[in-house]
């Protein structure tokens, strides 16, 4: 298919695929195995300016928009989506700066993530607050010019490798949701540790863990916007990522089915090669077109994005969860066409399985998605009436 | 410190067949790219850069499309290009090809060292970084797989040999030609292909760098073809260890075996 990229776009694309393939596909079924950062790859694509493709030029990056990123992201989650999470966790920590942070938070922290030097991380989850977001029990509390923050988020992306955090803490219990902001935190602000690093069915390239707060003493210049955005913060973040997680899936799932018609095309059954058999072409029709569909959807919001739509959170939600149900619905497949060689680590396609998985639980549930869907159905609807 | 690269644009020998008629090359329809070890020399160049600062020219000899070649040395950070590209330079062996980008080198001006990959895939030789060297009456030092010092106006290198290694001091400036052993080579940088993308290259011709007519193209080169063929594998190879007495005796011993003494 033919997705009229502009010559910029396709530079990007052949970049980012010859860092896949260059740099990532011969790491990572050792990434996977040992729970390994991927030092050397973050820094490849430092190198290549990929950390600045979605930044503003005036802050250091290339000032390009959504699709552009996620075509890069497509490559390298085709290879990798440890790797892939790692490197578009970065985006998420990064959009609360770049949608609400004040011009001085820009100047500070945006030229060093889009040279790649500094990585960030999103703190919203915590153990009583994942879909549900209004669970949030961290507080921040104003005490002359330092806000304290105290509590622990849970499972957040680069926790660790990151040195700045973007997290939504409670300065108000008394207005629920509206009693939430958002804040920049460093790594080494005493107060501020980590937890263990937690052992993961896939994405294990990528690193997750706790950030621990304790009586955590941050500027008040780190509060992102005005107290009691928070939520707003949170949510338009999440509006921007959620099509990247898409972009993910388009990527694993082609990377699936790229590894499985080549080993279909030499594995022979009953005298002739497995490609041969209907059941299995369908079975490959079914997950190319599929993957087309999602990449054909997860691009036309990007573009919406990108020229400019105000609102796109059903768009966004669409996009993640039609993408993400294909990448597990593909990868699984991709191991049945291989059979028992798919089934084993010499093979990429189980770690993609596996990888998979995640896609339909970060950054809201498929469920929530559906739900963002249908609610915004409803509205629309009633206010047709 | 200032840093001259020599790329050659070459055939992907990935891509490329052998008319085995001819025992020639099939290029048409192969794909060009940087010689496969003229990219660890980019990378060399671009390493001493970030570390002492100063620029990197990369320099090629060849038909107009070489610049594509340039190109993507820009694209990896190189900071100015030279093409030397004219119909004269049309048939050059090693030896007029040598003898062009000396010419070319000294019209760059100022320069500390120069880095060439180790040999051109396409041709194999390896002639080229030496001959220039020559002429530019430079010190040369082959199979650099690690630079240990640049201080001052003196390098210390590693020279990978057969078996080992050698440690070389020279003065500068100096020509070096480097192994795959002393880097891994960076990936273009997005500003870097888009800034390779507008770049445009005026060639300099055989009067822009003042060759003489006669050292240049097929005139000046010595070189015949007169076969081509597959060498010889080499024989057998035993390393001794132990004293020097010891080993004396035991090649004494083995060339008598073999009645060669």
């Amino acid at each position: 298919m033919d997705y009229l990229l502009t010559e910029e776009q396709i530079m990007i694309r052949d970049l980012a695929r010859q860092i896949a393939v260059e740099k990532v596909v011969p790491m990572r079924a050792e990434l996977d195995e040992q729970n390994k950062f991927p030092t050397e790859i973050m820094k490849a694509m430092a190198q290549a300016d990929l950390f600045g493709i979605y930044i503003p030029e005036e802050y250091g990056g290339l000032g390009k928009k959504s699709l552009d990123f996620y075509i890069a992201i497509e490559e390298i989650s085709k290879a990798c989506l440890g790797v892939s999470t790692t490197y578009a966790a970065n985006a998420l920590g990064s959009y609360p700066i770049l949608l609400h942070g004040s011009d001085a938070q820009k100047k500070k922290y945006l030229p060093d993530i889009a040279a790649g030097r500094k990585y960030v991380a999103f703190g919203l989850t915590e153990a009583n607050a994942g879909s549900d977001a209004s669970g949030i029990q961290t507080t921040a509390k104003l005490e002359g010019n330092e806000y304290v923050i105290n509590g622990t988020k849970q499972w957040i992306t680069n926790g660790g490798e990151a040195e700045i955090y973007t997290i939504i803490a409670i300065t108000d219990k008394s207005k629920g949701p509206r009693g939430a902001s958002a804040f920049i935190v460093e790594k080494g602000t005493p107060g501020f540790t980590f937890g263990k690093k937690e052992n993961k069915m896939g994405i294990r390239a990528s690193s997750t863990t706790e950030l621990i707060f304790n009586n955590c003493r941050i500027p008040k210049e780190n509060l992102i916007a005005k107290e009691g955005l928070g939520f707003i913060v949170a949510m338009k973040t999440l509006d921007c990522s959620r099509a990247g997680v898409g972009a993910q899936g388009v990527g694993v799932a082609q990377g699936a089915i790229d590894e499985c018609i080549k080993f279909a095309k030499g594995r022979v059954q009953f005298g002739q090669p497995v490609t041969s058999f209907q059941a299995v072409q369908h079975m490959l029709a079914d997950m190319q077109t599929q993957t087309e569909a999602a990449r054909a959807l997860v691009y036309a919001v990007a573009r919406m994005m990108d020229n400019g739509a105000k609102d796109f959170s059903r768009a966004s939600a669409m996009a993640k969860y039609f993408a993400t149900d294909v990448a597990m619905k593909v990868t699984t497949d991709a191991v049945q066409v291989m059979g028992g060689s798919g089934y084993m680590k010499e093979y990429p396609v189980e770690k993609m399985m596996r990888d998979a998985k995640i896609l339909q639980i970060y950054e809201g549930t498929n469920q929530v998605q559906r739900t963002v869907v249908a609610l915004d159905m409803i509205r629309e609807a009633t206010r047709a009436k | 410190m200032n840093i001259i690269v020599l790329v050659k644009q070459v055939p992907d020998a990935s891509e490329v067949k052998i008319n085995r008629e001819t025992n020639t090359l099939i290029r048409d329809g192969v794909p060009s790219i940087i010689n496969p070890y003229d990219r660890y020399a980019i990378e060399e160049a671009l390493r001493l850069r970030e570390k002492h600062g100063g620029k990197v020219t990369a320099v090629t000899m060849g038909p107009p499309q070489a610049v594509e070649a340039l190109k993507e040395a820009v694209s990896l950070g190189v900071d100015d290009v030279v093409l030397l590209s004219d119909r004269a330079f049309a048939g050059a062996d090693t030896w007029a090809t040598s003898y062009a980008l000396s010419q070319g080198i000294r019209k760059v001006g100022e320069y500390d060292l120069v880095i060439a990959g180790k040999q051109a895939i396409d041709g194999d030789t390896a002639q080229v970084g030496p001959e220039t060297a020559d002429m530019l009456g430079i010190p040369f030092v082959a199979y650099i797989r690690k630079i240990e010092q640049v201080e001052g106006r003196k390098m210390i290198a590693e020279r990978l040999m057969d078996e080992g290694y050698d440690v070389v001091e020279t003065s500068l400036p100096a020509l070096i030609t480097v192994v795959k052993e002393i880097n891994e080579p960076r990936v273009p940088s997005l500003k870097g292909k888009m800034k390779a993308k507008n770049l445009k290259v005026t060639a300099w011709t055989a009067k822009d760098i003042g060759a003489d007519e006669e050292k240049i193209g097929l005139k000046g080169s010595p070189t015949q073809v007169v076969r081509i063929f597959p060498p010889a594998p080499r024989g057998q190879r035993e390393i001794l260890s132990g004293s020097i007495a010891d080993q004396v005796a035991t090649v004494a011993k083995k060339l008598k075996e073999q009645s060669l003494i």
